[in-house]
């Protein structure tokens, strides 16, 4: 692998303002469901009232006889699509019921107001079929996927696990579950589509949430037999994504197959977020037995992680819930699997870290269960573990400085002043500390092209460098971490680069998604500004442009890329209640470069907080006999409120990467996640003696105290 | 959305008329509950007789000592108020308890009175539910029952009221004033609410039409103290797993009288009778306030998915009568 020039730095690695601060404060970001567009129309979707079975007739007439209506969709009517494979995607394109809660028909509507109040006079009739939605490590059908998210081996077996199991003189063997979790942006998935010109040159727009703007036109152009240029796709700002908006989903076909019933009109469709429940993807539940032996200095001799999930019977998501144990620690006999049950139940996707969310929760708990085990500091037996090298593939590390996360941490975060396990009590309370190893992949995804091109004023004098590529900042800061990539990249001020974001009409990118969205996209502007320099040398006339992009990975297969971090918390127990409390939290980060430290420090804050959300409070009732997640709205799906969340803080090592791109970054969108929920349930074990398995840690399972 | 006409109330009797002939029409407080249910389907009043303009927005003081709380008194309004924090703490703790923010500012003591129960199944139209569509089903009690009753429930409905405000009222001898067509009558809290039985339907005993304009405090004992606890799954913004008002007079290391409400547990605020009982006379301590708690947890009839709340309930019981009972433990 050829690795390209690093960077020179100047406005990377400091701290403006975000660019797009000022219209989001004053309420004037167009989100997708607010540019102003003449004369909208909007959907109101229907949903299967049955988890499983066939719609037999609908009787749309009194929806229609209302004034204000314009079309009911059903799946008798509704225009074809050209390729159905996707069962997910083909929306209206069968009488069949595959979940509860799948699209079966929609109206559209001069008011949302109207089309909300015709839906519900849409008769739907059924023949219901048996269902089946109960998820359990028990059942006989569990089958072994061809790979997992995205396209990781299965199973792994090196060494002899069960020799050294059986040999060794430490063991820990424990179950862990984890309840099906919601992604839950503030930003509802909204589509607004626009289907105008002749049938034959027909042009579709979307103004969508989205976390890649490209990949949903690619998506769509294909399913609706569009060439790419005939689909556009604006998404300047995206209230929040965490992976359920990294792939379009059902609402966008919908959108699209009511934008061209109504052609010429833009046609609005927001989902609910009682919607979002049966409609945008989720976290499987994972049920995870893990196995660790260790010698007598607490050096493991033997991981075995053992996942079972689930899937929706018409679609496979595998989540790679035990891959990152593959590379966390030093041990010559490891085994991994995963195994999936296919139930009548939504299709599940990518949400914050799949894979290691729920992976490192199971497998850092069980470090603590094995520090405890064995008498060893549960800080100490990281290090004592620490791999030289990848155990799964022998590459060196790009740069992995775990031992130094944990140490920096636990030094400020007071460690040593951590009790035995249910003896610190203060009053009414029972106060104890955690802490977890945290890791993420190094992602790199090629294929990103950026412009540069030479701006001119009103007056034609030269203005500054216009950056475009078709990236999202999903509210993380890219708008302002990518300007001064940039600026860098341009050799000119931050102020000279006016940066065009979220819009086919730019140049390709790839998805905001595997933390991988400003390494991909920084690199290609990195290259792109290289070769305008290039062409067009120091003093380029205005309209000068170029056009590039970078088709492979730095790094590559000489290294190993990954992230690490180091995950602190404390937490306090209420003895007569079971209440959690906790009121520290620290995370010690490695990711390479940090670009922008203020943007940085707020992605790392909001993993960690989603992971207290995830040890706590995150849990997506299924309901086995109505087939739905019954618990749909914030009400009741917990997330934390501000009370919740008290003195919480991360810091990083800001060590470069050179392996990892030109500008030594590894992303950090879900590194902050990893652990966390970990990290909090070991406090609470120091606490109070009692191993919480199942998440989330919820008040009734702390009552014997 | 249904289509609904709108009407200012401009005086409590016309509001009363009015409402009372129109068997679609409904009061609208501040919103808070009604507005979630019409967007929901769960209520389509054709027309909302908004009540918040009437003169019902004081808060007065009673000859004898109490309060009289207009009916459309905010609940952050009444929380904050100096004579309620003085004199009722267990009303001002459990009011802050409730809700959020915003929410607290645009509910009415009466609304939240009248607040409906949560129970996912009930607000959510696609399920069977007794006490939304009468002869439907429960689908509460074999499904997720966590949030539900284990007093007073019964086959057809085991839904539990989710006010805060409304268990400390219930400990405080409330009583709510409230005018129909045949004029004014004042129904005690604890006749105010009703147990599901085999009509959940209704949750209170006041007919169509009948107006709430104020809730009377009698003044506490003289020496009480009284505060509210309340466990929930997160630390704000969440409603009760179980929560526990009380009143305690104490003379001499016993407890002279004590008032007790339990809030989670129930169809309504479940005052504690026997408990009240059990600590009559009783030296103050943790035996007697676990032995109080159970005198009225026996009673309970959990599920599966709920047990958790008998202990849970006990215990937040006691450490609420412990924090009254010796001030240096008081927050």
């Amino acid at each position: 692998m050829t690795t390209a020039k690093p960077l020179d730095v100047r406005s990377v690695g400091t701290s403006p303002e975000r660019l797009d601060g000022p219209v989001k404060v004053t309420g004037t970001a167009p989100y997708a469901w607010e540019h102003p567009l003449r004369a909208p129309v909007f959907v109101q979707p229907l949903q299967a009232a049955v988890v499983r079975g066939r719609v037999t007739a609908m009787d749309a007439r009194e929806a229609l006889a209302l004034d204000g209506v314009l079309a009911v969709l059903t799946p008798f009517d509704a225009p074809r699509i050209v390729d159905t494979g996707d069962a997910e995607m083909a929306v209206l394109q069968s009488d069949e019921v595959a979940f509860r809660g799948q699209f079966v028909g929609a109206v559209v509507a001069q008011t949302p107001e109207v089309a909300r109040q015709a839906a519900d006079l849409v008769d739907v009739e059924y023949e219901v079929w048996p269902h089946d939605t109960e998820f359990s490590a028990d059942r006989p059908d569990l089958y072994r996927p061809e790979a997992v998210n995205p396209t990781y081996d299965t199973d792994t077996d090196d060494g002899d696990v069960d020799a050294a199991l059986a040999a060794a003189p430490f063991t820990v063997d424990a179950t862990y579950s984890t309840p099906m979790e919601h992604n839950n942006p503030m930003e509802p998935h909204t589509c607004v589509a626009l289907w105008e010109g002749p049938d034959d040159e027909p042009q579709l727009t979307l103004y969508d949430s989205t976390q890649g703007a490209h990949a949903v036109r690619t998506t769509l152009a294909g399913l609706f037999g569009l060439p790419g240029d005939r689909v556009r796709v604006i998404s300047p700002h995206v209230g929040g994504g965490f992976g359920s908006k990294g792939m379009p989903h059902a609402h966008n076909v919908l959108a699209v197959l009511a934008a061209r019933v109504c052609a010429g009109r833009p046609v609005k469709l927001a989902l609910t977020r009682q919607q979002m429940f049966s409609l945008a993807g989720y976290r499987t539940p994972t049920v995870q037995r893990l196995r660790l032996g260790a010698d007598t200095r607490g050096r493991l001799t033997a991981v075995c992680h053992d996942v079972v999930e689930q899937t929706s019977r018409i679609k496979e998501f595998a989540e790679q819930t035990a891959v990152a144990t593959r590379m966390m620690y030093a041990s010559d006999n490891r085994r991994t699997s995963h195994r999936l049950a296919a139930l009548d139940v939504p299709v599940p996707s990518w949400m914050r870290a799949p894979g290691e969310a729920p992976g490192m929760y199971a497998g850092e708990c069980a470090m603590d269960e094995l520090a405890h085990a064995c008498g060893i500091d549960p800080v100490e037996l990281r290090a004592i573990n620490d791999p030289e090298s990848d155990p799964e593939t022998g590459r060196p590390w790009s740069g992995r400085h775990l031992v130094r996360c944990l140490r920096a941490g636990a030094e400020r975060f007071g460690w040593d002043r951590r009790p035995e396990p249910g003896t610190r009590r203060e009053g009414h309370w029972l106060a104890g500390m955690g802490v977890a190893s945290s890791t993420y992949p190094g992602y790199y995804f090629p294929g990103s092209v950026a412009e540069i091109e030479r701006r001119a004023d009103v007056g034609g004098r030269a203005d500054g460098y216009a950056v475009r590529i078709g990236a999202a900042d999903l509210g993380t800061g890219t708008w302002t971490a990518l300007s001064q990539i940039a600026a860098d990249a341009l050799d000119c001020p931050f102020d000279e680069v006016h940066l065009e974001i979220g819009d086919t009409a730019f140049p390709s990118a790839t998805v905001a998604g595997g933390s991988s969205g400003l390494n991909s996209w920084g690199s290609a502007v990195v290259s792109a500004a290289r070769a305008f320099r290039d062409e067009h040398g120091w003093e380029p006339a205005p309209g000068a442009r170029t056009r590039t992009g970078v088709e492979s990975a730095d790094g590559g297969p000489d290294y190993a890329v990954h992230s690490f971090g180091a995950q602190f918390a404390e937490v306090r127990v209420n003895t007569d209640t079971g209440e959690v409390r906790v009121p520290r939290m620290l995370g010690v980060f490695s990711a390479g470069r940090i670009v922008n430290p203020r943007t940085a420090r707020s992605q790392f804050i909001g993993g960690m907080v989603m992971g207290l959300s995830m040890a706590l409070f995150e849990e997506s009732v299924f309901d086995n006999g109505t087939g739905h997640v019954v618990n749909h709205d914030f009400a009741q799906y917990h997330v934390p409120s501000c009370s919740d969340v008290l003195d919480i803080d991360a810091t990083w090592l800001d060590e470069p990467d050179m392996q990892a791109n030109p500008m030594g970054s590894k992303g950090i969108g879900e590194i902050g996640i990893v652990g966390s929920a970990a990290a909090v349930a070991n406090a609470v074990f120091n606490a109070t003696g009692i191993r919480v398995r199942d998440l989330p840690v919820t008040p009734d399972k702390l009552l014997r105290l | 959305m249904i289509p609904f006409d709108y009407a200012p109330a401009s005086d409590t009797d016309s509001a009363v008329a009015t409402v009372t002939a129109r068997p679609g029409a409904a009061f609208l407080g501040g919103g808070t509950n009604l507005v979630d249910h019409m967007k929901l389907g769960i209520a389509s009043p054709d027309l909302l007789v908004d009540v918040t303009r009437l003169p019902l927005d004081a808060v007065e003081e009673l000859p004898d000592g109490g309060l009289r709380i207009g009916a459309t008194v905010r609940n952050s309004d009444l929380a904050a108020n100096p004579l309620l924090r003085s004199r009722y703490p267990l009303l001002s703790h459990a009011l802050l308890a409730g809700a959020s923010g915003q929410l607290r500012n645009a509910a009415t003591t009466a609304g939240n009175l009248l607040q409906r129960t949560r129970c996912s199944y009930f607000q959510d139209v696609t399920t069977p539910c007794n006490k939304r569509e009468p002869g439907s089903g429960c689908a509460a009690i074999g499904g997720w029952n966590r949030y539900h009753a284990v007093l007073g429930a019964s086959e057809h409905c085991i839904a539990v009221h989710p006010s805060d405000m409304a268990v400390a009222m219930s400990a405080a001898d409330a009583v709510v004033t409230v005018l129909g067509e045949e004029g004014e009558r004042r129904v005690p809290l604890g006749e105010f609410y009703r147990l599901p039985g085999d009509t959940p339907q209704y949750d209170t005993n006041l007919a169509h039409g009948e107006l709430i304009t104020s809730v009377e405090l009698p003044p506490l004992p003289a020496g009480a103290r009284s505060g509210y606890r309340k466990v929930r799954d997160r630390a704000s913004f969440a409603f009760a797993l179980v929560s526990a008002a009380a009143v305690l007079v104490t003379d001499g290391g016993h407890v002279r009288e004590a008032r007790i409400a339990f809030g989670g547990l129930a169809h309504k605020p479940w005052r504690a009778t026997h408990a009240e009982e059990a600590l009559r006379g009783a030296v103050l301590g943790e035996e007697a306030f676990r032995l109080a708690a159970d005198a009225e947890l026996r009673y309970g009839q959990p599920l599966p998915g709920n047990a958790f709340k008998i202990p849970m309930a006990r215990n937040a019981l006691a450490a609420l009568l412990r924090e009254l009972a010796f001030v240096e433990e008081r927050r």
